[in-house]
């Protein structure tokens, strides 16, 4: 059974980077469709209801929405705008004392239980991050590097990110190549005295990853998170009006605006493949729809192993999409609270992002047992209470609490089943110490581990950004060599999720990046 | 007074490197030693009367045969012997044993899984890629990246060049295994635990950190580098103990008119208008030497021996930032009869290589977070030799040497010193597990020496302890190394070198660095370097 | 990573095998016949075998191949077993010729690539039914037939050790076999596969072998292989069965023009140097290569290659002047410029012809093909004496004897 339709270009999974690649391609003339297997396009960033008047997304803050997708998808013509206003801070909390306050774009500002010369230490440090952060952001915008060649501009554009270290200065210079692949707790050691912000600096380094802060090249986490940017400002977080799904919807507004269609409940079972081309999918309801260039925007092992299958792809090939390290480290917990709960905070605060990481031997503390596959008994978390931003997302007085916890490995020994209550318990044990009386306030919760969000999102290994992002698994090596630059052996498939380069975050880069490729390409 | 020409301050195998270079080239060279013996950590010593303790160092895998030749070491008694096997014992009474010869080792392998027997080719093949890849840096100096000097343009010419010769798919390899865990790059290869066990331990000696911390598959490399040499006799025990590395080089560094003072610590480095003009010993004794050369880690040297105010703010905080990181210790055993291994056939060559009782991944990397967490591992990694079983003058007829390196070991225990208690419960956790393995083991120590982290800082001058002069992560690697724009053996005082295993290209019994820092001199003095020979041509 | 297939051994079983290391070379199930006959005891390893060189004339050996029956070890040849409904799909996918043309009963002479299209072997694949095969060849690849495997109905196996095999070969070798008993033997074309009775069980009967005369090559339960041993000696007896050791088998198949793994090419697996392995093409496999069935493991960078020009090396027979086998010598291109190597050379004893076997670096051996030299070092009594010999790119079989394909065969 076969579409009568015909369409030049589908995308499998309406995930940002589907619907951003979507848009681009459909502004570029192309006729395209995307296919999204569950009821609502959006993956982890769709709002859903989790207790009835409750409604969260698991992706709950926004730090890196690039600006060049913003303005290719006319994104704020679909009613998404950020100021410098919208930024939200970051309070760094701990029982017994008041927190300390980061605000503009990552802690520009610092106050509150904070020494002045901790403060200038931090401010320092700080600088030196985003300055040297500066010099990968192109890196991340661009295609990765051609190991077989390439193009006259590509070059140049390296040569300019050479020139940018040159102009660091000698000693800047030095730094930067001397940091580069350190681990971020030496580096928080070398700068600051307090536990809470070096806690606080090896928590947003290891965020989503499966390092603990002293393992070796932990501090690129940090520098990835700040190479993103917001209402342009580098490092800058926002918590969405409306939620996480605004975003979506605007997203989706403009890719149909653009043209493009969007069918949802449509499971993807297998990528047609003649003569080593993609010809177009078929469904898990049996039809087909053809098309020449088939972009999948879903997990690169799912789209090579299940969609494609072996028969198809050279055995280095598969040996390659299945090495791939994704196996999720974030358990996110959602709760359904009757009031805001008593976070030694001030209001304005609340309404950012709350981070729980007493030091960075805390953190490393965390993570040592996902290494084992056990969860950690004191995991760290950032918290956001997004109903103060939104407040069309609980009931009156009622509280929305969003948080990622970790560390919550994928491969949980004895596993999730019996696992799940207890690593509850551990975080509202946490939670408890942060904020008195919280488990009174607690009409429901829900943990979703890896597994769950696996299983929820189609995203294999619960992990965020379909597959680890540690430098053996970026630039020319994500999602592995051979398909690193969009396209794969594969003629006609392409690939645009988190899982290829430059990564995970809600960026679009990558959706943007593997549309252009597609158009320069047989697209 | 005199002035000699250089002074080489520590007379480890560095130091004597150095020196042996720089006096053949025409120097006028003194070596100066704090301890009344010579060798630094390689050394050979009687601590009880009959047995020679290779005390520190015990296995002689990284030496340069370039500087073997140049500087004559077979002639000044220097041989090596291979090891003839290897094991490590598993928690269920088994082995996986290392053996010698390639069809037995594939079968050793396939004895626990047939696929990873066969896997074995290719994992030796991507390493020995990159070992040839990497084994030309060594004795070469680094280039600083952020020079614009010809030479160093050229050299950093030549590492693009070497890094443009491989495959876009080895070079996508290579950063991969620059970078990746030896625990995740092993996965990609075997499936067995003790197999995995067994590669990823060359990953973690020496070093802070554990086989699932990124950048240790490189460490492994640098262990591997030995063997792909080609050399035959580059690579096991020194006969006579470790210190007769380190004797063949005094010899051949006496035999060329060289001198050496032991018993001579170093108090400080004189330093006049930003220039060293000689060293100042403990005793108060001034030597006056128009060139310095500390072998000493750059801790040491900068922090201890350099007076503050000699150094320029970037260099000293780059120096207090360096990370070295004690992390291992020793327990030096003098057995009167061979230990049996009830798990090993009678006889077995495993008994005359290095042994094991750490059989998965996990075990390694639980002793690591005992190390973060200021504690020795209570269930520690040791890599066990019997010297004696292949070299008959290190104990008397029968008896036996035992040498066991111990990982993790940290530099202080929960933030303070080491206390005689915590190292005689650090002997403990080594023998009991010896003991565990080896009935009636106790039984047949005559003599023991424990070396903390405290002792070998304290005996042999190894800041924290560790003996690679420095982590070998890679801020620390290449043009990092000690520190950037300080990684050319040279430092900001005129005159004053460094030799040490601080610097490029790092620790092991290598030697390189000893010779690299010589190559530099002798380019600074513009004078011919025909003792050098050219390193050997990786083809 | 997860394996879908774990290889694991039960700890019983490696308990039993830690025994292994006291005969560091291993024996063949033949070996106790071998050892009896072997007057020179020079053996070599064979992928951790003891295999003979030669057993009492290397010269005398290699005509028991071209003039009456020789017989040669083939049980240190590495085999799997690949079984299951996908196996024919799997096999396919793996190697580069068209394995739904190899009908139950029969042997393919093959090879099979990784990603980028570098021959990782080559061997033979036996279909020993619909769903059922034997891959013999020089390396071990276990890991990459697994992960081959991947998405596919299959199981694979290696079974070197349980599986013991012989070559019996030359001119009078069906005589033998029939005399052995194995009736109907005759009727058996090139690469057909029988399987016959022998005592309790049976034995498998390929009409293959690397001598390019005629010849089969026999495969037994490891248990059951000396009693076909004297079976097999006592029914030749009159025919001239004899043991032969490796050299004089190198001569044939050198005359027949085979090529030898980590011989003749370097197997990709083994490369340490990235720029010494070798695509189907390269090696004189091309014909191999069918591009008319469903994909299979290297295809897109061999078309890629093919497209762009990109083959470095080509694989060729030369005939050269003079009597001096010209082993490893270097080839010129008017005795200046290197072209390319000789892997391979020898006298031909029943060609006689100076005969080599080189790899060429294109465009010598495709577009250049004339004037070309090798450079002979020849030692004799302590001085080299250098020879620069012209030689000719010619065909290959160097020796093509008709009995090899002669349907039924003479009794000669």
């Amino acid at each position: 059974m076969t579409s009568s339709e015909s369409f030049d270009v589908i995308v499998i999974g309406g995930g940002h980077n589907g619907l951003v690649a979507a848009t681009v391609l459909a502004k570029g003339g192309r006729k395209v469709l995307v296919l999204e297997a569950a009821e609502e396009v959006g993956g982890p960033a769709r709002t859903q209801e989790f207790f009835p008047g409750y409604r969260a997304s698991t992706a709950h803050v926004l730090n890196r929405l690039h600006p060049d997708v913003v303005k290719a998808l006319g994104l704020s013509r679909h009613g998404l705008t950020f100021a410098r206003a919208d930024l939200a801070s970051t309070a760094l909390i701990s029982p017994g004392r008041d927190p300390i306050l980061l605000t503009g774009g990552w802690g520009e500002k610092i106050d509150g239980d904070v020494s002045e010369t901790e403060k200038q230490a931090w401010l320092a440090m700080r600088a030196q991050l985003v300055r040297y952060a500066a010099i990968l952001k192109p890196f991340l915008a661009r295609l990765p590097p051609g190991l077989e060649g390439m193009s006259l501009s590509e070059t140049l554009g390296f040569g300019g990110a050479a020139l940018a270290l040159k102009r660091l200065g000698t000693e800047d210079m030095r730094d930067f190549l001397r940091m580069m692949l350190m681990n971020v707790h030496d580096v928080a050691e070398e700068h600051l005295s307090g536990n809470l912000l070096k806690g606080f600096v090896a928590f947003e380094a290891t965020l989503g990853s499966h390092l603990g802060p002293r393992s070796p090249t932990s501090l690129l986490g940090l520098y990835y998170r700040l190479t993103g940017e917001m209402a342009g400002v580098s490092g800058g977080q926002v918590v969405p009006k409306g939620g996480m799904g605004a975003v979506v919807a605007a997203m989706r507004k403009a890719a149909e605006a653009a043209g493009a269609s969007t069918r949802t409940g449509a499971e993807v079972s297998r990528i047609l493949v003649e003569k080593g081309s993609a010809a177009g999918v078929r469904l898990a309801d049996g039809s087909e729809v053809r098309a020449p260039a088939v972009v999948s925007a879903i997990n690169p092992r799912t789209t090579f192993i299940d969609l494609v299958g072996s028969s198809e792809l050279d055995t280095g090939v598969v040996r390659k999409a299945r090495a791939i390290r994704m196996k999720g480290n974030v358990a996110k917990l959602h709760l359904a609270l009757s009031a805001v709960p008593a976070f030694r905070a001030p209001r304005e605060a609340l309404a950012g992002r709350l981070v729980i990481a007493s030091s960075s031997e805390a953190v490393e503390r965390a993570f040592n047992p996902a290494k084992y596959g056990e969860f950690s008994p004191e995991p760290v978390m950032e918290i956001v209470l997004p109903s103060l931003s939104d407040p069309s997302l609980a009931p009156a007085g009622a509280c929305v609490l969003s948080a990622n916890v970790q560390f919550a490995p994928y491969n949980l020994k004895g596993g999730w089943e019996t696992g799940k209550p207890a690593f509850l318990a551990a975080i509202m044990a946490v939670l408890e110490r942060h904020a008195p009386g919280i488990g009174r306030l607690v009409r429901h919760a829900e943990l979703l581990t890896p597994a769950d969000i696996e299983a929820r999102y189609r995203m294999p290994g619960g992990h965020w950004h379909h597959g680890e992002l540690q430098v053996d698994q970026m630039l020319v090596n994500r999602p592995f060599f051979g398909a690193e630059r969009y396209a794969t052996p594969i003629d006609g498939l392409w690939l645009v999720s988190a899982g290829s380069h430059p990564g995970g975050g809600i960026s679009g880069v990558s959706g943007l990046n593997a549309a252009r490729a597609v158009m320069k390409g047989r697209g | 007074m005199k002035t000699w020409d250089a002074i080489v301050i520590g007379a480890g195998h560095n130091g004597l490197v150095n020196a042996c270079y720089l006096q053949r080239a025409g120097l006028d060279v003194l070596v100066v030693e704090k301890n009344d013996w010579i060798g630094g950590a390689a050394t050979s010593r009687e601590l009880t009367p009959g047995w020679l303790y290779s005390n520190c160092s015990y296995v002689c895998s990284l030496f340069r045969p370039e500087i073997m030749r140049d500087l004559e070491l077979p002639r000044f008694g220097l041989q090596v012997i291979p090891y003839e096997g290897g094991a490590v014992f598993t928690q269920d009474g088994d082995y996986l044993a290392s053996y010698r010869d390639h069809d037995a080792h594939r079968r050793e392998f396939a004895r626990w899984s047939p696929r990873d027997a066969e896997a074995y080719e290719r994992y030796a093949r991507d390493v020995t890629r990159q070992c040839r890849f990497i084994q030309p840096l060594l004795m070469r100096t680094a280039p600083d990246p952020a020079s614009l000097r010809p030479r160093d343009l050229g050299e950093l010419l030549y590492l693009g060049r070497k890094f443009g010769e491989l495959t876009p798919s080895e070079m996508a390899l290579t950063l991969r295994f620059w970078t990746m865990s030896i625990s995740d790059f092993l996965d990609e290869y075997f499936e067995t635990p003790v197999i995995k066990a067994n590669l990823a331990l060359s990953g973690i000696i020496g070093t802070a950190l554990g086989p699932m911390s990124p950048g240790t598959a490189y460490v492994l490399l640098h262990h591997y580098m030995g063997e792909v040499d080609g050399s035959v006799g580059a690579w096991g025990y020194a006969r006579g103990g470790m210190g007769a590395v380190t004797k063949a080089l005094a010899d051949s560094f006496v035999a060329s008119g060289g001198t050496i003072r032991t018993g001579a610590g170093v108090d400080h480095v004189a330093v006049k208008n930003g220039r060293a003009t000689g060293v100042v010993l403990a005793s108060g004794e001034e030597i006056s030497g128009k060139l310095v050369i500390s072998n000493a880690d750059v801790k040491r040297t900068f922090l201890k021996l350099v007076e503050e105010k000699e150094l320029p703010e970037p260099f000293l905080r780059r120096v207090r930032n360096f990370k070295i990181r004690g992390s291992s210790g020793k327990v030096n055993i003098a057995l009167d009869s061979m230990p049996e291994f009830p798990a090993l056939p009678k006889d077995s060559p495993c008994l005359k290589g290095d042994m094991h009782f750490t059989d998965t991944v996990e075990r390694m990397e639980r002793g690591y977070d005992d190390w973060k967490e200021g504690r020795f591992s209570r269930d520690p990694f040791l890599d066990m030799v019997l010297p004696t079983t292949l070299d008959p003058t290190m104990a008397p007829a029968g008896k036996h040497f035992m040498s066991c390196f111990v990982q993790y070991a940290p530099p202080k225990i929960d933030g303070r010193d080491w206390t005689d208690a915590d190292r005689d419960a650090f002997a403990e956790t080594v023998i009991s597990q010896i003991a565990d393995y080896s009935p009636g083991f106790r039984d047949r120590i005559v003599h023991m020496e424990v070396r903390t982290p405290r002792e070998i800082e304290a005996e042999v001058g190894l800041t924290e302890g560790n003996i690679f002069q420095g982590e070998l992560t890679f801020d620390q690697l290449l043009f990092n190394r000690p520190v950037p724009g300080y990684a050319q053996y040279r430092s900001p005082v005129g005159g004053l070198y460094m030799c040490g295993s601080s610097t490029h290209p790092g620790g092991g019994v290598m030697g390189a660095p000893g010779r690299n820092a010589a190559a530099e001199i002798l380019r600074d003095l513009k004078r011919p370097n025909r003792q050098m020979s050219d390193a050997h041509d990786v083809i | 990573m997860e394996r879908d297939i774990a290889m694991t051994t039960q700890p019983a079983t490696r308990r039993a095998a830690q025994s292994h290391i006291e005969a560091v070379r291993l024996e063949s199930p033949f070996h106790p016949r071998f050892a009896a006959l072997s007057q020179q005891n020079d053996w070599y390893s064979w992928a951790g075998y003891k295999a003979p060189h030669s057993l009492w004339d290397e010269e005398m050996e290699y005509f028991a191949i071209r003039s009456q029956t020789a017989v040669f070890d083939i049980s240190p040849m590495v085999k799997y077993r690949i079984e299951g409904p996908g196996a024919e799909a799997f096999c396919n996918r793996l190697t580069l010729r068209n394995v739904a043309k190899l009908k139950p009963g029969k042997v393919q002479y093959t090879a099979w690539c990784d990603d980028e299209g570098h021959v990782l072997d080559d061997g033979t694949l036996f279909r020993l039914s619909a769903s059922r095969f034997r891959l013999c060849c020089q390396e071990r690849h276990l890991p990459w037939l697994l992960d081959s495997a991947i998405g596919f109905d299959v199981t694979v196996r290696e079974e070197t050790e349980e599986v013991a095999g012989l070559a019996v070969q030359g001119p009078t070798s069906c005589a033998v076999l029939k005399d052995a008993g194995l009736a109907g033997v005759e009727t058996m074309k090139p690469f057909d596969i029988r399987v016959f009775p022998f005592g309790a069980g049976e034995v498998t009967v390929s009409r293959t072998g690397f001598t390019g005369d005629l010849g089969y090559e026999l495969f037994i339960d490891a248990a059951s292989a000396l009693p076909l041993w004297d079976h097999l000696f006592a029914a030749g007896k009159l025919r001239g069965i004899r043991a032969i050791g490796y050299t004089a088998l190198n001569r044939a198949r050198i005359e027949t023009g085979f090529i030898v793994a980590n011989a003749d090419f370097v197997t990709a697996e083994h490369a340490v140097r990235a720029d010494r392995v070798r695509m189907p093409d390269e090696i004189g496999l091309d014909w191999m290569v069918d591009l008319d069935k469903p994909y299979f493991n290297g295809r897109r960078a061999i078309e890629r290659a093919r497209r762009e020009g990109t083959l470095k090396h080509v694989l060729v027979g030369l005939e050269i002047e003079g009597n001096v086998p010209a082993e490893h010598a270097i080839v010129y291109h008017r005795k200046t410029k290197e072209a390319g190597l000789v892997t391979a050379a020898i006298w031909s004893p029943t060609g006689k012809r100076n005969i080599a076997i080189a790899s060429l670096e294109r465009p010598y051996g495709t577009r250049i093909v004339d004037d070309l030299w090798v450079e002979i070092y020849a030692l004799r009594e302590l001085r080299y004496q250098k020879l620069m010999k012209r030689a000719k790119i010619v065909e290959r079989p160097f020796v093509k004897l008709a009995r090899r394909t002669l349907t039924p065969p003479g009794d000669f």
